[in-house]
């Protein structure tokens, strides 16, 4: 099996799809040519051609609305956005279009459209190429977010995205893009979106997360067993719809849990995550549920951005207010 | 030494040479008279009467549903009366398979495109049946965004030219639309691409209530194609002929890879904005009305059609009746659409319901059945 980066493994699962279907298209700001910013798209408009990769005029409006017209021809969009930090000037595309292609049609038109797009702190970018924006999305009713933890999952995920009926946002945090090497098959495979994985087993307290927070977590996770806490961890994988089975099961077996975002407290991923234990196990537990996120301020100048990270550190200070509850 | 700068360096004397191009293009005058031979489209009898008995049609349909809309029987309403040359006359230039963008006041365009009437009364009360489109029918449902329909027309025009199709995209806005970002950003990547796209901007003189020169100090709309690198041209929007040939050329060049072009059609709403509150008194006198009532579309093409022999007062009292007859059908079969449920709305979110659904439809289901 292949050792690749979660970027190699990105790849991977656009050349299967593209090979797959003949109406997936490719497209974005320098995804042609130049294989993309970040080389997602590396090879790809050689092996594929003009036609099915390539590059946009620099207006993130205009490649939403490429989307959506795109999809009224029956294609299947798999756009860019090069930073998620410009999802603003898409955000009518995204929300008030794509995610109700499907509703304000009565199910005479979908959106079968991938949304790919890189975000995440901690790789010193300049503003607003950082930021956690995925609430902006999960609070948008039509669409469904992946966020991918490993180089395994994210071809996987992306394969079912692409396959996906609905739009999709496949966010990639920038940090994981080349951290490590992971197994990768060479073969197609799905992972089913709305599933989450747990990513490490324990019995004491049950750490819930998604993204490049996954890591953090399952490093907690093994400094708080060195003090006799047995943690599991879940990768959430997606963030909407999310996989209440999970996360109930491992809560109704710890009976404690923390939730874990690299996004502001005010982004309320985790808030959500905790309003469904509480509405669903509170029975269940024997400590409240804390959050664990970043300051509720705008994302910060690089330079700080290590300390306003959350990281291990707040991860086993909570996880213990927790378990000692 | 100024004085040679300014010879070399004239952006003002280019930009005064661009406008003087842009001369408004006309074929029929207001006393339904040919003033422009040459460039006439020489329709055959029969599809002169199939042009003038559509808009004769639709002025009916607007004000019937202006007095539905004031008995309650219909819901949001832009109304279309002034405009039915712009709107009629390029959907007349366009075959089945061309794609049609609408915005929310181009709902004449599509219905003659093929949505079926009942549909349009569904869309205007509210109901989602409205904009289930059939499947044979080449048509978006109007945008409400004003603006987002231009980069999604780039797109359908992008698609079918990798579909390889003989076909175009074509889209509709106002004046106000062409100050919009996604104005530019679609005529932008339609050019980019060469794509089959045509993109009317129906300028109507006002944008609710702000007047055209306040969106722009552009002379023209038309001109703002310059700057995307597309064919673009200013019509008498309330010239039915001129419409159709400005519309008719600009599909020839889509299809025949020459990509997409821009029109500017001239012409002003008789009504208000919408039927929601919108009083035109605020911002437009009775003197501009008059003046713009003498250019009404349906005024110029009767006069033309009578003086040709082919339309008199008995046709248009026929059109007239099967207007209203039509009407009538179409609000009975909209009254028989089923009362909207929301667990039917929670069925088409998503192919599949998530958890989340999944647990309100139950709920909805339970609570609508009482």
């Amino acid at each position: 099996m292949a050792q690749l980066t979660m970027i190699q493994a990105i790849t991977e699962a656009l050349r299967t799809e593209l090979k797959n279907d003949e109406n997936v298209l490719v497209f974005g700001e320098d995804v042609g040519v130049n294989g993309g910013v970040f080389r997602a798209t590396e090879g790809l408009q050689k092996e594929f051609g003009e036609d099915r990769v390539f590059d946009t005029p620099l207006a993130e409006s205009g490649i939403g609305g490429l989307a959506v017209g795109l999809a009224l021809q029956g294609f299947r969009p798999v756009p860019e956005i090069q930073f998620f930090g410009f999802v603003f000037e898409v955000m009518d595309s995204i929300s008030g279009q794509l995610a109700r292609m499907r509703f304000r049609t009565g199910g005479a038109y979908n959106a079968p459209v991938t949304i790919r797009s890189p975000f995440g702190g901690g790789v010193h970018t300049p503003e607003m190429h950082a930021d956690s924006l995925e609430l902006l999305m999960t609070s948008t009713p039509g669409v469904k977010v992946v966020i991918p933890s490993t180089p395994y999952d994210a071809k996987g995920l992306l394969i079912s995205a692409i396959r996906d009926n609905d739009p999709v946002i496949f966010l990639e945090h920038m940090k994981l893009y080349r951290s490590f090497r992971g197994e990768v098959p060479e073969e197609e495979y799905t992972i089913p979106l709305g599933k989450a994985d747990v990513k490490r087993e324990g019995s004491d307290l049950t750490i819930i997360s998604y993204g490049a927070m996954v890591h953090e977590s399952l490093k907690a996770a093994e400094e708080l067993e060195k003090e006799g806490h047995s943690v599991e961890v879940i990768d959430l994988r997606t963030i909407q719809p999310l996989d209440i089975e999970t996360i109930i099961a491992s809560v109704e077996k710890t009976n404690r849990a923390i939730v874990v975002q690299e996004a502001q407290k005010q982004a309320g991923i985790a808030a959500n995550v905790v309003a469904e234990i509480t509405e669903r196990a509170i029975l269940s537990l024997e400590a409240p549920v804390l959050r664990v996120a970043a300051p509720d301020t705008v994302y910060p100048f690089s330079q700080a951005e290590t300390v306003w990270l959350p990281g291990v550190k707040d991860i086993v200070e909570t996880a213990k207010k927790v378990l000692t509850f | 030494m100024a004085a040679n700068k300014s010879q070399q360096l004239d952006p003002k004397k280019t930009l005064q040479e661009i406008e003087e191009k842009f001369e408004m293009f006309q074929i029929l005058n207001e006393e339904g008279k040919i003033v422009n031979e040459e460039a006439n489209p020489n329709l055959s009898d029969e599809e002169l009467v199939e042009l003038m008995s559509r808009m004769v049609f639709t002025r009916i349909l607007d004000q019937r549903s202006i007095s539905l809309n004031r008995q309650g029987r219909l819901g949001f309403y832009a109304p279309t009366a002034g405009q039915e040359a712009s709107q009629l006359a390029s959907q007349f230039a366009l075959e089945k398979e061309d794609f049609i963008l609408p915005g929310y006041r181009d709902v004449p365009q599509i219905v003659w495109h093929g949505l079926p009437l009942y549909q349009a009364f569904l869309f205007s009360r509210g109901h989602f049946m409205g904009n289930q489109i059939p499947e044979d029918v080449n048509v978006f449902p109007p945008q409400i965004i004003i603006g987002a329909q231009f980069i999604q027309a780039a797109g359908v025009a992008l698609g079918m030219q990798k579909r390889g199709k003989k076909a175009i995209a074509i889209t509709y806005t106002g004046d106000g639309g062409s100050s919009q970002g996604d104005f530019y950003e679609g005529i932008n990547f339609a050019g980019a691409y060469r794509s089959p796209a045509v993109f009317i901007v129906q300028n109507n003189q006002y944008a609710i209530s702000t007047p055209r020169e306040l969106q722009t100090s552009a002379k023209t709309i038309a001109q703002k194609g310059i700057a995307a690198g597309i064919p673009s041209v200013q019509v008498d929007g309330m010239d039915p002929l001129a419409v159709y040939v400005a519309t008719k050329d600009a599909r020839e060049r889509a299809i025949n890879g020459e990509g997409p072009s821009l029109i500017e059609t001239v012409c002003y709403r008789f009504g208000p904005h919408t039927m929601a509150g919108d009083d035109p008194t605020r911002y437009r006198t009775s003197d501009t009305d008059s003046v713009w009532e003498k250019r009404d579309p349906l005024v110029r093409f009767r006069l033309y059609l009578e003086a040709k022999g082919i339309w008199n007062e008995a046709k248009e009292e026929e059109i007239i009746e099967k207007a209203k007859e039509e009407i009538k059908e179409a609000i009975k079969k909209a009254d028989a659409a089923p009362k909207q449920k929301v667990t039917d709305l929670i069925n088409i979110m998503y192919e599949e319901n998530p958890y989340n659904l999944d647990e309100q439809l139950a709920y909805y289901t339970e609570k609508e059945s009482k």
